[in-house]
C-alpha cells in the first residue's frame, strides 16, 4: 500500500470566547495533516490532539451544506475546499468576515436568515391549481432560467467579500436577493410583484455598486453580481414604464 | 445563555486595501473622476466657442499647453480602462439565452467593442478625419 505523504502545517487562528475576551486573538497551532488533506482536516485534527476548546462550524465536508466558510489568509473559503498543499508558511484562519463572531470560528448568521426570509424565497404560485389539475410543467429552456441561481448553498462567502454589505449592513446583500432572481425566473412563480418591494429599494439591489468579489469567491458558481445586475435592469425598466409611460402600471 | 457575539468594524476609508480586488474597483470608481474633469472641459469649451472667436482662439491655445496634453492623455487611459471594464462586465448584466443555452459571455462583450469601434470611426467620419 502507497505510504501518503503527511505535511507539518502551522495554522493562525482568530480565538474569541464570548464568556472571558473582550477582543479576539490569534493562536498558534502547529499540526501534521497528510498532503491531500484541507484546511478543516488540520481544524479537526488540531481539535482532536491538540486543543479541544477550538470551535468551529462544519457538516458535509464536501462543499455541499455550506457551514465551514472561514476566512483563509483574507480570502472567504469553504475549509473542506481548501486544500493546505496551495498554501506555503502559516496559513491564516479567520472567521467570516461582516458578520458578529459567535465564538471562535463561529459567526452569527441570523441576519442573512432574516434577509433570506424577506425577499420570499419560494414559489408563489400565479394562481391556486387544485391538485387534480396534475403538476406544474416546465421545459428544460425554462429549467435553464434559473437553475443557476438555484445552486446556492447559503454559505454567506459572498456576504464575507462584498464590501457593500460590511459597510451598509442594511444590505439584503448577495445570496438573499440572487434567491428573489431565482424564484423571480421561475416560469411557476407570480411573486415578483412582492419581490420588488424588498429588492427594488435601497437596500435593495440598489446599495449594490457591483464590486463582483460575490461572484469571484461563490463556491458554487452561481454569480450573484449577474443575478443583481439583471435585476437592476428589470427595475429600471419598471420605474420607466410607471413614471414616464402614461397609463403606465406599476 | 447569554450572547455576546463580537461585532468587528469595517474601516471606513482603508477597506480598499483589504484585498486586491477591492483595490481594482476602486480604480475603476476613480476613473469617473477624469471622465468627468473631461465632460467639464467640453462644457467649458462650449461656453467659450459661444462667446466668440477671441475667447474660442484662447481655449484652443490652452489645450495645447504640457499640463492640458498630460491631462487628456491621463483622461483617455481612464476613459479606456472604464470602457474596457465596462464591456467585459456587460455579460453579466445581459446575459442571452437562445433555447436551453446561453450565449457565451465573450459574444455579448465582443458585440460591445464591435459597436465602439464603429461608431467611433462614424464619429471620425462625421467630424471629417477621412
Amino acid at each position: 500500500m502507497t505510504q501518503m505523504k503527511e505535511r507539518l502545517v502551522q495554522l493562525e487562528v482568530l480565538r474569541y470566547n464570548p464568556d472571558t475576551d473582550t477582543e479576539a486573538h490569534f493562536q498558534r497551532y502547529e499540526v501534521t495533516c497528510y498532503e491531500e488533506g484541507v484546511v478543516l482536516d488540520a481544524l479537526n485534527k488540531i481539535k482532536a490532539d491538540i486543543d479541544p476548546t477550538l470551535n468551529f462550524r462544519w457538516s458535509c465536508h464536501m462543499a455541499v451544506c455550506g457551514s465551514c466558510g472561514m476566512m483563509i489568509n483574507g480570502e472567504p473559503k469553504l475549509s473542506c475546499h481548501t486544500f493546505l498543499r496551495e498554501y506555503e508558511g502559516v496559513i491564516r484562519v479567520e472567521p467570516l468576515t461582516h458578520f458578529p463572531i459567535e465564538r471562535d470560528l463561529v459567526t452569527a448568521p441570523d441576519d442573512f436568515m432574516e434577509k433570506l426570509k424577506r425577499v420570499k424565497p419560494y414559489i408563489i404560485p400565479k394562481e391556486d391549481k387544485p391538485i387534480s389539475e396534475g403538476e406544474y410543467k416546465q421545459t428544460p429552456a425554462q429549467l435553464m432560467k434559473f437553475r443557476q441561481y438555484s445552486m446556492c448553498i447559503n454559505c454567506m462567502l459572498c456576504y464575507a467579500a462584498c464590501p457593500q454589505y460590511g459597510l451598509t449592513p442594511e444590505f439584503i446583500g448577495p445570496a438573499a436577493l440572487t434567491m428573489a432572481h431565482r424564484y423571480n425566473q421561475d416560469s411557476r412563480d407570480g411573486g415578483r410583484k412582492e419581490r420588488q418591494e424588498v429588492v427594488a429599494t435601497h437596500e435593495g439591489v440598489w446599495e449594490c455598486t457591483f464590486v463582483g468579489a460575490c461572484s469571484e469567491v461563490c463556491p458554487a458558481h452561481v454569480d450573484p453580481a449577474s443575478a443583481l445586475q439583471q435585476m437592476k435592469i428589470t427595475s429600471s425598466i419598471d420605474w420607466i414604464v410607471e413614471h414616464m409611460i402614461p397609463g403606465g402600471k406599476k | 445563555m447569554s450572547r455576546r457575539p463580537l461585532v468587528r468594524e469595517v474601516p471606513p476609508t482603508s477597506w480598499y486595501f483589504r484585498h486586491p480586488r477591492y483595490l481594482r474597483y476602486m480604480s475603476r470608481e476613480i476613473t469617473s473622476i477624469f471622465v468627468g474633469a473631461y465632460c467639464l472641459l467640453l462644457v467649458v469649451g462650449l461656453q467659450r466657442l459661444a462667446s466668440g472667436p477671441t475667447a474660442w482662439e484662447g481655449f484652443l491655445l490652452g489645450l495645447r499647453s504640457a499640463d492640458s496634453i498630460v491631462f487628456h492623455l491621463l483622461a483617455l487611459a481612464a476613459a479606456v480602462y472604464h470602457a474596457t471594464t465596462w464591456f467585459n462586465a456587460t455579460q453579466k448584466a445581459m446575459p442571452i439565452q437562445i433555447g436551453e443555452d446561453f450565449v457565451p459571455g465573450n459574444v455579448i462583450s465582443g458585440a460591445h467593442y464591435v459597436v465602439w469601434v464603429v461608431l467611433s470611426f462614424a464619429i471620425l467620419f462625421l467630424v471629417g478625419v477621412f
